[in-house]
């Protein structure tokens, strides 16, 4: 599918969590997505780059402006390089953590967005792309 | 650092979240409006997020820990303007706030704590019979 934007933004500290925040909002309002559906997907964005920052050790994050029959979309691609996970299942689940948070980032992200995959192994790092469309 | 001002209005404390907040700031406020809850004696806790576009989870936990550090400390909290956009999304991410109180705006949030301390007036005058 054809990309009309990308941007890419480290993710090595926590202000770097609210300027990702920033960023997929600037292209939500770009694509003309609803107040709600830009809500969702702030909000998603937001607990992928915590995920990023705590769990995968930093990384960073691909945010893209993506066209497909005639729809637009935002399409964020999160990226580490961090131990990886073993059951992808069981971390989709609610209430799963494995460190201090809520464990509602994965599995709430995936329900904040229209598409959501994840691809990661231990070792290898971890890589969740989501999109939401117009 | 930078810090979010936490006033005091009588018997309650008012906090109004006007910037985006990174993670040590949401933790910063926390430890904060604890300590400010017993050095005051304040018997509620007003937090107004109108200006906040997003809650995620971390915020969300933020608000829960508050309520249930306040609560032990004999204080109220009541989370006011939260913004609807921001309601759904929290609710379909699968944080209820189930622990936190909630009001539409400050006036009605105040209402709330200003009954709760009327209401612990009349009990300590009933003591006093």
């Amino acid at each position: 599918m054809p990309t009309t934007k990308t941007e890419r933004v480290g993710i090595k500290v926590s202000d770097d969590v609210v300027r990702v925040r920033q960023l997929t909002r600037a292209l939500a309002v770009e694509v003309g997505l609803s107040l709600v559906d830009q809500t969702k997907i702030v909000t998603a964005s937001s607990e992928l780059a915590r995920n990023t920052l705590d769990y995968g050790g930093g990384g960073e994050v691909t945010a893209e402006i993506v066209e497909q029959g005639g729809r637009r979309g935002v399409r964020l691609t999160f990226d580490d390089k961090g131990p990886g996970i073993a059951d992808i299942e069981q971390a989709l689940k609610d209430g799963f953590t494995s460190g201090k948070g809520m464990g509602l980032g994965l599995g709430g992200s995936k329900r904040l967005c229209n598409e959501f995959s994840i691809v990661s192994a231990p070792g290898t790092g971890t890589k969740v792309t989501i999109a939401r469309w117009k | 650092m930078d810090r979010i001002p936490i006033l005091k209005f009588g018997h309650a404390l008012l906090v109004t979240i006007q910037v985006d907040m990174h993670d040590r700031l949401a933790t910063a406020l926390e430890e904060d409006l604890t300590a400010r809850i017993v050095t005051h004696n304040a018997r509620g806790v007003l937090i107004d997020i109108s200006a906040l576009e997003v809650v995620d989870s971390f915020i969300g936990r933020m608000l829960d820990n508050i309520a249930a550090v306040s609560r032990i400390l004999d204080a109220d909290t009541v989370v006011v303007g939260m913004r609807p956009a921001v309601a759904i999304t929290l609710v379909e991410l699968g944080l209820s706030l189930t622990g936190v109180k909630t009001a539409l705006n400050v006036e009605r949030g105040m209402a709330m704590i200003h009954d709760r301390l009327a209401g612990a007036e009349a009990d300590d005058a009933d003591d006093e019979d």
